[in-house]
């Protein structure tokens, strides 16, 4: 009898300790370190600094 | 940096007064919690990877603006967030149905059955058959202007021209029947829902 092959979609597969990537943490930082919250009167407002 | 014995209240102030790596520490502190959280609800990686992401972006400008308040309970706070955004997530995607190229297509996202499950038709036909029974128990003339307009789906106007009264008395005795039906319910504490 032929056996039956396939392949487990992605939202089967079982992670065991879900974690964030380490470029998504990165990216964080940077935008962390990028914002900066600048207050007018009263006004906020925000910029990215490169 | 010794993260066990700094408190999250802590390293909020650090961060807040200008500590960069303070954020690194609380994010290194609760990613696996808050991950964990958004990837038992939404069983994707990428999403859970956006969501999360969304939710650092939030705690990052709400921090820097200023407006946090909650000291002492930074993760509910940030599990709130994130949340807040996995039902945002979930309503958007009902409005816009998804296709699902990431392995077998799955046709049952495009599809969707609008009749009633088993259990509910079940349901619904008891509270009919209830109501049925239920309106048996009002005035003649009350009953006869509600099963004309209900179940003979007849305009007032034609209800009051097969009845001979004006259509504003049809009206005032579709409404005292409605009332009359409400006092019966309550006098039988019966609860008549899906």
């Amino acid at each position: 009898m032929g056996k039956l092959y396939f392949k487990k979609s992605s939202k089967e597969e079982k992670i065991n300790h879900p974690l964030p990537k380490k470029e998504t943490i990165e990216f964080l930082l940077n935008y962390s370190k990028a914002l900066n919250v600048v207050e007018y009167k009263k006004m906020k407002f925000e910029t990215m600094l490169n | 940096m010794n993260n066990t014995k700094v408190t999250d209240a802590s390293l909020v102030r650090d961060y807040l007064d200008g500590n960069e790596n303070a954020l690194g520490a609380l994010i290194n502190r609760h990613q696996h919690r808050i991950y964990s959280f958004i990837y038992s609800k939404v069983f994707d990686r990428d999403i859970s990877e956006d969501i999360f992401q969304d939710t650092f972006i939030k705690v990052i400008r709400t921090l820097k603006r200023g407006k946090y308040n909650e000291e002492g309970k930074f993760l509910p706070w940030v599990m709130r967030i994130a949340h807040n955004l996995v039902i945002d997530h979930f309503r958007r995607n009902k409005k816009m149905p998804k296709f699902d190229n990431s392995g077998d297509f799955n046709i049952f996202s495009v599809l969707s059955d609008d009749n009633l499950n088993a259990e509910k038709q079940l349901i619904k036909d008891q509270i009919e058959s209830d109501v049925q029974e239920l309106i048996k128990e009002l005035p003649e003339d009350q009953l006869e202007v509600l099963t004309m307009r209900i179940y003979k789906d007849m305009s007032f106007k034609e209800i009051s021209e097969r009845t001979g009264v004006s259509i504003n008395t049809a009206l005032g005795r579709m409404r005292y029947a409605l009332i009359n039906l409400r006092k019966i319910i309550e006098k039988r504490n019966l609860i008549l829902t899906n």
